[in-house]
């Protein structure tokens, strides 16, 4: 799978970049929509498998993963607001070399302000926090959503794309460190101080760790099992759906 | 419809799985002599699990269970484990690197005949990857036989009880001595390795060329073609001898290279598996040319003593390649490339 803006959104999403229509009669934006896809149905580290660098890269435990979804959702978040209310003025033909000014304004701030307050995690993920200018997800919701979308739908979908990819990072994070290391949230006193060292649990010292689990291939076939799971997740609801709809049909109709 | 090809009646997979077990028993009898309990109770767990693990995704898969169960291809799987892991495995080892062989590496990619890795490398790379020390500990043959103190060591390794310290019957395999001193900058002369010594070298030795003699079985029964096993053995003696006689102190023989670790048994039994390897001649010479060539490169300047998992592995992933750019000439038809 390649990465690719994915235009499912597109056209799933009430489109209001064509200006005289939306002058008209402005479509109800589906808030619950956005968040559906953002965390699940569209999730970015699952089904449109964006920003796969990072999440290979850093998910070595649980709380690099939420360090960096941390900062990658406040990026997603911001940037996807700031480009929704300068849409107006940014010319389509250069519209690639603004989103990723923006982008990078973005991550420049929220790598200093981590550099500022959460200094050790900040030194664990090193490289990776400027790297979330490249990260695909981010210049793929700038020009697939937040483009051609009011400042308020282009925040939303910002934030649930970053929850949903956050969610991905933590339970990837979390499962390999759990199977490397039989820990899991070891150290969270880099995020939340001293006192949540209480919070890291582990498996006992005579756990032997799967190493493979913590090397790059255990990145790759942790995801492939997660996208797996959701599949079949997946699967399932839509077998519960289909068994339940025949008794819902004649209800709607009376 | 008239027939117009002569009848030719393929043995099936039951058929083939049997010969290539068959084709095994010698290797088997000469570790079971050198091994003991250690090697039987390898053999025994990796079987087990091996059925247990097919038996289980069938189940899930929804797949009938009695046809695959009983055409020995999960056992020749478990089989080629067995004699691959150190003996005296513990049994979570085993478990875990059935785990990877037959549910991620043949089940996940849709079951016999599907899968492009090869389900026992896989496995075993995965365990290699994973707990390199449980990996390179090989226990001492003169300590692991038919008798009480196997019996102690059997217990120390596999279920970690007992009296015995591992760590104490276990010693290095001849390639171990030789990456050693390799990478220590010494020559093969002064690393003090007993190169023909009884059971350490020469067991190593005789294992292989067991191999070899149930191999060249497989040909004369047609379960396999030459062209794997020629091309493999070819490619690996040309690199060796090539370094060889640069710097015969610094480097090892072809003849060691070829009687030492895994060879035989990759080229007859590993990379010859038919789902995983090309299909056409040309392919076949190709695929098996590069596994030989990473065998030496890996035994030689990477970090594992012996290489045939990953370079079975990383041919694999070739063979895609390989079989779309070898298919032979349809007659009538103008080669792809020639004029």
């Amino acid at each position: 799978m390649t990465d690719r803006p994915s235009d499912d959104a597109i056209d799933t999403l009430p489109d209001d970049s064509n200006d005289s229509a939306a002058v008209k009669a402005p479509p109800p934006t589906d808030y619950r929509r956005i968040a559906l896809d953002g965390l699940w149905r569209n999730n970015p580290g699952l089904v449109q498998l964006l920003g796969l660098c990072p999440l290979m890269a850093v998910t070595t435990s649980a709380i690099n993963g939420l360090g960096l979804g941390l900062a990658t959702l406040a990026t997603l978040m911001l940037s996807n607001l700031l480009i929704s209310l300068l849409r107006r003025f940014i010319l389509a033909e250069i519209r690639i070399p603004v989103f990723v000014l923006v982008i990078a304004s973005v991550v420049t701030a929220i790598e200093l302000l981590m550099q500022a307050w959460f200094h050790g995690l900040y030194e664990v993920l090193g490289i990776f926090i400027p790297l979330i200018v490249t990260n695909c997800i981010i210049i793929g919701r700038a020009e697939a959503f937040a483009a051609r979308h009011v400042p308020l739908a282009a925040w939303l979908d910002g934030l649930m794309m970053g929850l949903g990819f956050l969610l991905v990072l933590v339970v990837l994070g979390g499962l390999r460190e759990l199977l490397a290391q039989g820990t899991l949230f070891s150290q969270a006193h880099l995020m939340f101080g001293e006192a949540a060292k209480g919070l890291s649990l582990s498996l006992g010292a005579d756990f032997k760790g799967l190493l493979l689990a913590a090397l790059p291939p255990g990145a790759f076939i942790g995801l492939g099992l997660l996208v797996a799971a959701k599949n079949r997740i997946d699967h399932l609801l839509a077998e519960r759906r289909s068994q339940t709809a025949p008794v819902m049909a004649p209800a709607s109709q009376a | 419809m008239t027939q117009t090809t002569p009848p030719r009646t393929l043995p099936d997979v039951a058929t083939l799985m049997r010969q290539v077990l068959y084709a095994l028993l010698p290797g088997t009898a000469l570790l079971l002599y050198l091994y003991g309990f250690g090697l039987l109770s390898n053999l025994i767990l990796a079987c087990l699990c091996a059925w247990g693990l097919e038996a289980l995704m069938l189940h899930l898969r929804q797949r009938p269970l009695p046809p695959f169960l009983s055409d020995y291809s999960v056992i020749v799987t478990g089989w080629l484990l067995a004699v691959s892991l150190p003996a005296c495995s513990p049994w979570w080892l085993i478990l875990i690197s059935m785990v990877f062989a037959v549910v991620i590496g043949k089940h996940l990619y849709g079951g016999l005949g599907q899968n492009p890795f090869n389900p026992a490398m896989l496995g075993y790379a995965a365990v290699l990857i994973s707990f390199p020390l449980e990996m390179t500990r090989w226990p001492d043959p003169a300590r692991t036989g038919f008798d009480a103190a196997g019996l102690d060591a059997l217990l120390a390794g596999v279920f970690g009880i007992g009296s015995l310290h591992w760590d104490s019957l276990s010693g290095a395999t001849p390639l171990d001595q030789v990456r050693m001193a390799l990478h220590g900058g010494k020559s093969l002369v002064d690393s003090g390795m007993p190169l023909f010594s009884w059971p350490r070298t020469l067991g190593w030795n005789l294992l292989n060329l067991a191999w070899l003699g149930g191999g060249l079985w497989l040909l004369w029964q047609r379960v396999i073609s030459w062209h794997i096993p020629v091309a493999l053995l070819g490619s690996l003696t040309l690199f060796s001898g090539l370094f060889w006689l640069l710097d015969p102190g610094h480097y090892a023989s072809p003849l060691f290279h070829l009687l030492q670790g895994a060879t035989m048994l990759g080229a007859f039994f590993i990379a010859t598996d038919p789902v995983t390897a090309s299909t056409t001649p040309l392919g076949k010479i190709l695929y098996a040319g590069g596994i030989g060539a990473f065998v030496y490169i890996i035994r030689t300047w990477g970090g594992y003593p012996d290489a045939m998992a990953f370079a079975v592995l990383i041919m694999n992933m070739a063979v895609p390649l390989l079989d779309h750019y070898t298919q032979p000439r349809v007659y009538g038809h103008r080669h792809r490339w020639l004029p």
